[in-house]
């Protein structure tokens, strides 16, 4: 049973998104009716496949009881935006459904997707909401986990992404990728949309896996599909270039027992040369192109520590310069905390202690722990370990993974033991 | 689907405006508008008098009370619209971007509310 549960819960994660999409499709861009037709799908499989067991092709059974239940809903006059009828609906499912069961022929089925991609990020939505919705349809993140992402409470969320599928049903954003000359008004949107997907599976918020390596990669084949539709665009490439250069990190950034290794202490062996040579060419592309937007800085900065061979040959110089840069770019607390350890890398703990005071005494960020963590850092290496310990205790008050949090707890256990007795 | 286009301008600008370049911009909403009449889009269109005409009537409580001047006041002033027929809102957005007022001022996008499915 709780087996059962589960494969639904991966199958959601990895197949939501592509089945709202040929939904969304079929059912003539009624965004919300397709969301709640492929929600009812999921449902169902719940209730049905731990009595009748799991069936050999899920998501093609997840697709034929969204198409019964969208023709349903047409059939008994349910308003549908663009008044499609159920034949319709029948053949454009049929279609899909023709295409699926073998599997691999899923992939091919880019096209989808990345019109979701687009109708989501449309310029007639707001660029947070337009991020939101993305995340939510796309990529089958809960509404909570959207929520976090935005720092608002999930009931605003549920709100702002309701009121954003009604928009798009009532005035009939459509549902295809924009013509060339109306790509770049949308591309902001879908590039920090791709970016937070991959945020959420490179670190995510909480629980106990720190790493979703299937929001990562979804994140990727996404970018990869942008920068085809927007070839020599600087930003696009600069995206799929950092992303890729993180990826390479995912075998060594987590030990055997599911704890975070730090950068200086993997094994650099075991980065995947692959994905930073190819990183590193994306870059060299961008680069070419004589752009320098936030995208562009991040991958340069992701390039230079996949470049040194030991810890010690990081050029901290340049990333800190590099962080600055980027915090006039993009000016955030998060880009400042970064901007800090660099610093503190290069010049030496107490300059960066400097700014990481600065940025509290800002009043940002004081409900993540990633404050407290880098200030304890910090205090420890300057050997004030009173206050070290401290800041310690206040990270660990705020950490919701748990990998972060033994992570936290052993460098509080370290710390403690330098402690002089008194 | 009828998408309503409301055309939003600074009416002082447009008083500024030398008399030559008033009537080339005349010329170009004539184009315009001869043009979404060929192309079928077009439903209504009406210019509107300047807001110093305008009145503005509430009735609270079962009174009327009528005041002078537009609803708000702001920078630019609703000058005109046009009611025009689109698939969709991006057919609307294409049409809207070609009107003159987008260049000068802001043209606001809203879809006609369509009672055809409640009133059977």
């Amino acid at each position: 049973m709780e087996d059962v549960r589960s494969i639904v819960e991966h199958t959601y994660r990895a197949e939501h998104g592509r089945i709202v999409a040929m939904v969304i499709g079929a059912m003539g861009g009624d965004f919300a009716s397709a969301e709640e037709v492929v929600q009812e799908s999921f449902e169902a499989a719940l209730q049905q496949w731990p009595r009748e067991g799991v069936p050999r092709e899920p998501r093609a059974w997840l697709l034929r009881a969204a198409r019964n239940k969208a023709v349903d809903r047409v059939r008994r006059g349910v308003r549908l935006g663009a008044r499609v009828d159920a034949l319709e609906v029948v053949a454009r499912l049929e279609q899909e459904l023709a295409a699926t069961p073998g599997g691999e022929d899923w992939q091919a089925h880019p096209d989808d997707s990345l019109r979701l991609l687009f109708t989501c990020c449309h310029p007639s939505l707001a660029v947070d909401v337009q991020v939101a919705l993305a995340l939510r349809t796309l990529c089958g993140l809960t509404t909570e986990e959207v929520a976090r992402a935005f720092l608002v409470p999930p009931a605003t969320m549920a709100q702002r992404l309701v009121r954003a599928q009604r928009k798009i049903r009532d005035a009939r954003i459509p549902y295809v990728i924009p013509e060339p000359d109306a790509l770049g008004e949308r591309t902001r949107g879908v590039l920090h949309a791709i970016y937070l997907l991959f945020s959420e599976g490179h670190s995510a918020t909480q629980g106990a896996e720190l790493v979703r390596v299937d929001l990562c990669e979804e994140a990727l084949r996404l970018a990869r599909l942008t920068c085809h539709l927007l070839p020599r665009h600087p930003e696009t490439t600069s995206l799929l270039a950092m992303m890729l250069l993180h990826h390479s990190r995912r075998h060594v950034r987590v030990a055997e027992d599911g704890g975070l290794v730090l950068l200086d202490r993997q094994d650099r062996g075991r980065w995947d040369a692959a994905n930073i040579a190819e990183g590193l060419a994306l870059l060299d592309g961008a680069l070419a192109l004589g752009a320098f937007g936030p995208y562009t800085v991040q991958a340069a900065i992701a390039a230079l520590h996949a470049q040194a061979k030991r810890p010690e040959e990081t050029d901290w110089e340049q990333i800190a310069a590099l962080y600055e840069r980027l915090a006039k770019l993009t000016p955030g607390p998060v880009v400042e905390l970064n901007r800090a350890a660099a610093v503190a890398m290069a010049k030496g703990p107490a300059q960066g202690l400097v700014l990481v005071d600065d940025l509290e005494s800002s009043g940002r960020l004081t409900e993540h722990h990633l404050l407290p963590a880098a200030r304890a850092e910090l205090l420890r290496r300057l050997g004030r370990t009173d206050e070290a310990v401290a800041a310690y205790r206040r990270a660990l008050a705020l950490v919701r993974t748990e990998p972060e949090r033994r992570f936290l707890e052993e460098r509080l256990k370290e710390v403690l033991a330098d402690v002089p007795p008194t | 689907m009828k998408y309503l286009l409301m055309l939003f301008e600074n009416e002082k600008a447009w008083d500024a405006l030398p008399q030559e370049e008033a009537q080339k911009v005349l010329e170009e909403y004539m184009a315009f508008s001869e043009s979404i009449e060929k192309s079928g889009n077009n439903i209504a269109g009406e210019a509107l008098q300047p807001t110093s005409t305008a009145t503005t009537v509430r009735v609270r409580d079962g009174k009327r009370l009528t005041t002078d001047g537009p609803f708000a006041e702001t920078r630019e002033q609703m000058g005109g619209f046009f009611l025009v027929e689109a698939k969709d809102l991006d057919e609307a957005i294409a049409l809207a971007s070609r009107i003159p007022a987008a260049k000068s001022g802001c043209v606001e996008i809203r879809p006609v509310m369509d009672y055809s499915d409640v009133m059977g």
